[in-house]
């Protein structure tokens, strides 16, 4: 297996001791099939173990490890060093505030998933002895990108409008909501309506698309924001121009 | 005690200098302006039709003039510009599942290219050409 | 120090946790639940679970065969009445989730699918494509978002369980983020912590599965049970033990060494049904202990193919074609592609076993009650034995609802039997001096040991004497090291002194934990002398029930090795038998 030197900047800060985060640069022996998550556990392990950071399944599934690498979201597990020259640069993600080195706070974003109620409220009451829902594979379909979400918020450190309004609900809170929308199961958007078809919520997207582009998922939160949108105008024109449409 | 959470400021003006994605962006934004002059100028000739031929005639001798026809040739790229960007976007923001599919890419595309020619030769249609 | 005052605390939030969390919370709105991790809930290591979760649900199937399948795939260690149990309440919790909105996947008509898993006689595993653990996390967490009495204590690290007269009355954590010490004051703690995989090297677990709950409940005294029953599964990418489901077998996909041929038949399991012809039960989808064994054979004789990762077999599943792997497995061929650069649609993946779960656990009886009172176990950090010897692909999931359900549940029952108040200034001490034992670590100088290196030679000796085939010989150094370093341990030293999410301070913390458990692996290990199920002994070759169908039960000492007990198994219809996966065909 072929070693390479790779010179790892990372951006410390300690809140107990600095005025400002700045970099600090370590100079790695990388396993050619190395990702940039096997690098910084190198540094912790056997250079510098102050420095701290998230990780855990190491399979691009539970969404700790997103960090800026080379100024780009990314989850460091799935960051190839092969995809990058000798020398990477990674700070925390852009637009969360920094708690530590690598760790962000995303007190901000549990509450917004929190805030656009992403369960099932049901169409009818229906209980365990009643047996399952049938839904069609087609049915499912309609919904099962917008599941694959791993919550890891590289799409809300790529939106700038997430980065200049802060209250923009943002991508992958959106994209929740409209799954459980499209659940043939579900009955309810209306509940979800009054977060979601706000000006803090799909009317603060301007489709810049940056949240799709990066998400690692394909869950194209983007998509999702614009179907919403679609579907709010529908809403209003049907309510506004045709009132006997609506029950 | 520990200190607080370091907040990274985004410059209000520069922020899209920052990265090639948000600068397309922006592109894309500025593109509209020029759309908006001209449905402006659009509507402005409206209001001339209706204040009589006299009027009418004037407005289309300003249009006439070069600095009028160059603003018309760059509105027309960017509008083409904006309509291609906004296309090749359209599978994901209108998604049509028929079965348990949904329709490729290309055939919503191809479907709103079809809409914009037929929609093009019904106005030339109309206009006589 | 800030205390906090419930009724119940559930420590750890994976699937077990959370199904316990949303079993009180429905139960009673008025109970005071705290719900503590050392993660986001959402990044629990259920999210890497892939195959799908065992119930019976179709016409073909019966409950009785789902209980057969599961005690003959323990190798009878279970106890029966608890599978009884086990699998008469899966098929509900898989309903309960489905109403929950977990996106299984299904059939043309719009029932639940099930695909086939190893050792299972009939196809009852329910699926979501190849992401099921994940789904069923992100399912119930966001269920739990609409009870307000959970009350979240995410980025926690539960520290020590406090013991007041006898009963369980809350534990310590400290709030990650600030460092700062929290008492939790409750009448019950469930535990739900998960696995320990990491006491090994190569692991399908991710960095979270450090048993810490395991020792939380094995230094208050609670006996860990059946510690030497690690299964390794048969299909783990090399280099990084990422897994690749079985899922994949159970859609058709094969296992061929070098030359190319299904060695399985060789091992009791064939005979070589045609290719895209699964016989269930047997060749591929026999049970995960066997697959393993069968590759450490195919090494020894030179059969496996010699990869920059070390030595490989093979699983194909080109003859799938790219339709049905799309469809079925598209992470396993984002994994492999992203991984080891093969995509499953036109390559061979090299594979080759990894450790992948804990049989044992924290001992608790059918009620996920422990022997304390007030204490609770549910999910991979329990063992209330439905998983024997050897547990099957897909129960793990389901017991998680299952007994996270029935942990939750006993507990209302038990605080609400009166006489459980939390003696305020006795726990108050004893978390005092938790966070003692916390400062001495934390400020400690003059160390001369470094984590990583301990865990290193922790991981090594594991690997090296605790493996798929054990030896007396191999035990008795693997135990000598443990001991050495658990001495060790208390060398070390923290470089970091920060107390904002000083993750060198909880590396530590799990390491200590990690040395507890694994001891009690490798003890168990030594003293078991026979082979059965995943615990196979080159010097003890055959299973021996009569000295051996038990239980073994483990019990902490400071210094010294864990104490080894053995309990009876519960047998309530199936008598030891032998295990077949030769199919019908003799
Ligand atoms: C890759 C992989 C694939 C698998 N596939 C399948 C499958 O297809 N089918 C199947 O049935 N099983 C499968 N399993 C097994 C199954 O997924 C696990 O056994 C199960 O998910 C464990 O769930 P849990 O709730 O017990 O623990 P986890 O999900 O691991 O959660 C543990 C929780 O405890 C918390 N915690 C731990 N320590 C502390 C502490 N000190 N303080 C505070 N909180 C703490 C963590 O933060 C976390 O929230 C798989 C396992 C792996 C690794
Ligand atoms: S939408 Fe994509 S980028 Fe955003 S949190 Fe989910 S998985 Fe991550
Ligand atoms: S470590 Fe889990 S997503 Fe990277």
């Amino acid at each position: 297996m072929s070693e390479r030197q790779v010179e790892v900047e990372i951006l410390r800060y300690d809140p107990e001791t600095d005025q400002a985060p700045k970099l600090q640069s370590y100079s790695v022996p990388c396993q050619e099939e190395w990702v940039v998550l096997d690098a910084i556990t190198y540094i912790k392990d056997h250079i510098d173990t102050t420095v701290s950071f998230r990780w855990s399944c190491h399979m691009a599934v539970c969404g700790s490890c997103g960090m800026m690498v080379n100024g780009e979201p990314a989850l460091s597990c799935k960051s190839f060093l092969r995809d990058y020259p000798d020398k990477i640069r990674i700070e925390p993600l852009a637009h969360f505030p920094i708690v530590r080195d690598l760790v962000v706070q995303l007190d901000d974003f549990m509450e917004k998933l929190n805030r656009v109620k992403p369960y099932i409220i049901p169409k009818e009451k229906k209980s365990v002895s009643d047996g399952q829902h049938k839904q069609s594979p087609a049915q499912l379909k309609a919904f099962k990108q917008y599941t694959l979400c791993i919550n890891c918020t590289l799409c809300y450190a790529a939106c700038p409008q997430y980065g200049l309004v802060p209250d923009f609900i943002g991508p992958a809170a959106m994209a929740l909501a409209h799954r459980y929308n499209l659940d043939s199961r579900d009955g309810g958007r209306e509940q979800r309506q009054e977060v979601v078809a706000t000006d803090e919520g799909v009317w603060e997207c301007s489709f810049v698309g940056a949240c799709s582009e990066v998400c690692p998922k394909q869950v194209d939160p983007a998509g999702a924001i614009q179907q919403m949108k679609i579907a709010s105008t529908v809403d209003w024109y049907k309510e506004h121009l045709m009132p006997w449409s609506k029950p | 005690m520990s200190g607080k959470a370091y907040i990274r400021e985004m410059p209000k003006t520069t922020w899209w200098l920052s990265h090639s994605r948000y600068r397309r962006y922006v592109a894309r934004e500025v593109t509209c302006i020029p759309i908006g002059i001209y449905t402006a100028v659009l509507i402005w000739g409206l209001m001339r039709l209706s204040q009589g031929a006299a009027a009418w005639e004037g407005f289309i001798e300003a249009l006439n003039s070069p600095l009028s026809i160059l603003f018309h040739l760059v509105a027309f790229v960017f509008a083409v510009v904006h309509t291609i960007s906004w296309f090749n976007v359209t599978p994901s923001a209108m998604r049509v599942q028929i079965g348990e599919d949904f329709a490729p890419g290309a055939v919503i595309i191809g479907a709103h290219y079809t809409g914009w020619v037929v929609v093009s030769l019904i106005v030339l249609f109309m206009a006589g050409v | 120090m800030e205390k906090i005052q419930i009724d119940i605390a559930i420590v750890g939030a994976g699937g077990a946790g959370l199904r316990a969390a949303i079993a009180l919370a429905e139960s009673d709105p008025n109970l005071r639940i705290a719900l503590l991790s050392k993660v986001y809930p959402m990044r629990s290591h259920t999210c890497a679970a892939e195959g799908g979760a065992a119930g019976v649900i179709k016409g073909d199937d019966s409950l009785d065969l789902h209980f057969s399948d599961t005690v003959g795939g323990g190798d009878w260690l279970c106890d029966q009445d608890a599978v009884e149990y086990f699998i008469n309440e899966a098929p509900k919790e898989l309903t309960q989730l489905e109403h929950w909105g977990c996106p299984w996947s299904r059939e043309p008509d719009g029932s639940v699918a099930v695909r086939p898993f190893g050792g299972m006689k009939i196809k009852r595993t329910w699926f979501a494509a190849d992401k099921s653990g994940f789904h069923i996390l992100h399912t119930l967490f966001q269920t739990s978002l609409q009870y307000p009495s959970i009350r979240r204590f995410d980025e926690f690290y539960t520290t020590d369980l406090l013991v007041e007269d006898g009963r369980c009355q809350g534990c310590t954590a400290i709030e990650m983020s600030t460092g700062l010490m929290y008492q939790f004051q409750a009448k019950s703690v469930i535990v739900c912590t998960g696995g320990a995989g990491r006491i090994f090297s190569f692991t399908t677990n991710g960095a979270i599965k450090t048993g810490d709950g395991m020792a939380l409940a094995f230094r208050a005294g609670v006996a860990l049970k059946d510690m030497e029953f690690v299964q390794y599964h048969p299909t783990g990418l090399p280099g990084t033990g990422i897994l690749l489901t079985e899922g994949c077998r159970g859609e058709g996909g094969i296992l061929v060494n070098k030359h190319g041929y299904r060695y399985l038949q060789d091992y009791g399991m064939g005979p070589e049904p045609p290719l895209g012809e699964p016989v269930l039960k047997t060749m591929e989808l026999g049970p995960r202990d066997r697959l393993c064994q069968a590759f450490w054979h195919e090494q020894r004789k030179g059969n496996t193919v010699s990869t920059q990762w070390g030595d490989c077999v093979h699983l194909d599943l080109r003859h799938l074609g790219e339709k049905k792997i799309n469809e079925r497995l598209p992470f396993v061929r984002d994994l492999s592609i992203s991984y080891v650069g093969k995509d499953p649609v036109h390559d061979l993946i090299p594979i080759r076993p990894v450790v992948h779960y804990m049989m044992g656990g924290i001992h608790t009886d059918i009620n996920a009650a422990t022997t304390m009172p007030g204490l609770y176990a549910a999910g991979e950090c329990a063992c209330v034995s439905i998983n024997g010897a050897n547990r099957l692909g897909s129960n793990s999931l389901t017991e998680l609802l299952v007994f996270g359900k029935r942990a939750a549940l006993n507990a209302i029952e038990y605080i609400s039997s009166g006489g459980k108040d939390v003696d305020d200034a006795a726990v108050t001490k004893l978390a005092n001096e938790a966070q003692g034992r916390i400062t001495t670590l934390f400020q400690k100088s003059n160390g001369t040991e470094t984590i990583s290196g301990l865990r290193k030679e922790m991981t090594d000796t594991m690997e090296q004497g605790a493996g798929i085939y054990r030896t007396e010989e191999s035990l008795k150094e693997t135990c000598n090291k443990l001991n050495e370093l658990r001495s060790r341990f208390s060398a070390v030293e923290l470089n970091d002194k920060s107390n904002v999410f000083n993750t060198d301070l909880f590396s530590a913390l799990e390491l200590g934990a990690m040395l507890d458990v694994a001891e009690t692996v490798a003890v168990g290990a030594l003293e078991r002398k026979e082979s059965r199920g995943s615990h196979q002994r080159l010097d003890h070759t055959q299973r021996d029930d009569n000295n051996y169908l038990k239980h073994t039960v483990a019990y902490h000492d400071k210094t010294d090795p864990p104490r080894i007990d053995y309990l009876d198994v519960v047998i309530t219809k199936s008598k030891p038998g032998v295990r077949d996966y030769s199919g019908d065909k003799k």
